[in-house]
């Protein structure tokens, strides 16, 4: 699942889960940045404003690294659906934003798995900082784009920054071929279509079960 | 052995040896390095072959020619140091995260240290470079390509120094000076459960990996078996002959002074 902050893409993936859960899939849950192997690295840098945009990639693909090995491989060698709040895509879109090289970024991560379903929840900036404002009252200084000095205001940061990572994320739906949900739309709505492409993959799945089982 | 890496295209990251003072290959973009004044010279080699004791006096006839010296190592950031102890301590560290871990120490000693000191025309001693991660991964058997490709951002220095022992003499130094670590023996390699076996195995592949790299990053090999003297004279030679090149900073206190 990919989408900028406050495009509800957590949400939805939550609601997913409970979907795919209840109809008896095994899911197994993995979010972006979270691993204890880089915690304290990234803690100190983000406190200390120390992070470059080459060592705030190179943490985060440490951070992918660990949970690709730990997170996303065992869960699918064991048969699992693996729900991966945010993924690469998420590196090439901020990286990029924040003026590492493209190509680079995109050969960091050539250890990846590639996702079955990538899917991106898109929203204008104006909706997304709407959904944050309402339940947070500041916004944080790596999320608003504050490292890279284009604005001392959180809110125009944010809207600069944001701006550059949607330019993008838009790069990335043609070169990787994401599905786009339109994440400005209601809870229900989005999840009635997430579900519908989630379904599909689902069925291809069961199919190769059974081609195997009779082989 | 390189042929994997030199059939690729020049862009492809950090083989080819680059031109000295640039990027590797695709680099920073928001940090143009060109004509910085400054130079970057790497001493590389093994454990127990005197790689600090040499820039140490290295250091101190740069000095008193008036150059400005600035030294750096490896992993010895104030960002990641914690974080590659800890880590080392523990028993979550694979592979990837290794080399991972040390790219990043790597990429924030050379934004904050290296590169804002060849900018302001010191000397920058590196006491060991990207060629140690090199030959690390190598010997864990990460990808070639992929791992030069992720130091595409380093900076090729204007002279590397490859301080060459042969296996025995390696063993034994290390032995003498602090002994196996678990990750110097290449104990997450599992080799085998003999610790000693592992070690001499090792540094045997490491050996090779830093042979293999000799001609694709230009080494200058000095046999470092050699007295202390005789292995400083040999790199000072060295150095002044590429210091008297005419792009080079000039010394402040001149020969007939």
């Amino acid at each position: 699942m990919e989408g900028i902050d406050g495009s509800g893409k957590t949400t939805q993936l939550a609601l997913l889960a409970k979907w795919l859960k209840a109809a008896g899939h095994p899911v197994f849950q993995t979010e972006w940045n979270s691993s204890a192997l880089v915690k304290a690295a990234t803690k100190t840098g983000k406190k200390k404003n120390a992070l470059t945009p080459m060592t705030f990639s190179l943490l985060h693909a440490t951070d992918f690294a660990d949970r690709l090995l730990y997170n996303v491989i065992p869960p699918l060698k064991a048969g699992m659906i693996v729900l991966a709040d945010r993924y690469t895509y998420t590196a090439f879109a901020r990286d990029a934003a924040r003026g590492v090289d493209r190509r680079w970024v995109r050969e960091l991560y050539s250890f990846a798995v590639k996702p079955d379903l990538a899917v991106y929840f898109r929203v204008p900036i104006d909706v997304s900082l709407d959904r944050l404002l309402a339940r947070r009252v500041k916004l944080k200084f790596y999320e608003a784009g504050m490292d890279m000095g284009w604005s001392s205001q959180p809110l125009e940061s944010f809207r600069i920054f944001q701006g550059k990572v949607l330019d993008e994320y838009d790069r990335l739906v043609d070169e990787y071929g994401l599905s786009l949900v339109n994440a400005a739309g209601s809870i229900t709505d989005q999840q009635r279509v997430f579900r519908r492409l989630v379904s599909q993959h689902l069925e291809i799945a069961h199919h190769d079960d059974l081609v195997d089982e009779s082989a | 052995m390189t042929t994997s890496s030199m059939n690729q295209p020049e862009e492809s990251g950090a083989n080819g040896g680059g031109k000295p003072g640039q990027y590797y290959s695709y680099g920073i973009p928001y940090l143009s390095i060109s004509d910085y004044p400054g130079k970057l010279l790497a001493i590389e080699g093994t454990d127990g072959v005197g790689r600090s004791t040499q820039i140490r006096l290295l250091r101190e006839w740069l000095e008193v020619q008036g150059y400005g010296v600035i030294e750096t190592g490896w992993t010895r950031s104030e960002l990641m140091s914690p974080t590659i102890d800890l880590a080392k301590s523990s028993n979550t560290l694979n592979k990837l995260t290794f080399v991972l871990l040390y790219a990043t120490d790597f990429a924030d000693r050379l934004e904050k240290e290296i590169i804002p000191a060849l900018k302001a025309g010191f000397i920058v001693l590196s006491d060991r470079y990207i060629f140690t991660a090199l030959a690390r991964a190598g010997v864990r058997g990460v990808d070639r390509t992929w791992i030069r490709n992720l130091y595409g951002f380093g900076i090729a220095p204007h002279l590397v120094f490859y301080l060459r022992i042969d296996e025995k003499t390696l063993i034994r130094r290390v032995l003498q000076s602090r002994g196996m670590d678990y990750w110097e023996s290449g104990m997450d390699m599992k080799l085998g459960d003999d610790i000693y076996e592992s070690f001499r195995a090792y540094q045997r592949a490491l050996l090779k990996e830093y042979a293999s790299m000799s001609d694709e990053f230009s080494f200058r090999v000095l046999d470092a078996r050699r007295r202390v003297e005789v292995i400083q004279d040999e790199l000072r030679r060295q150095i002044a002959g590429f210091l008297a090149e005419p792009d080079s900073p000039a010394p402040i206190a001149t020969k007939s002074e």
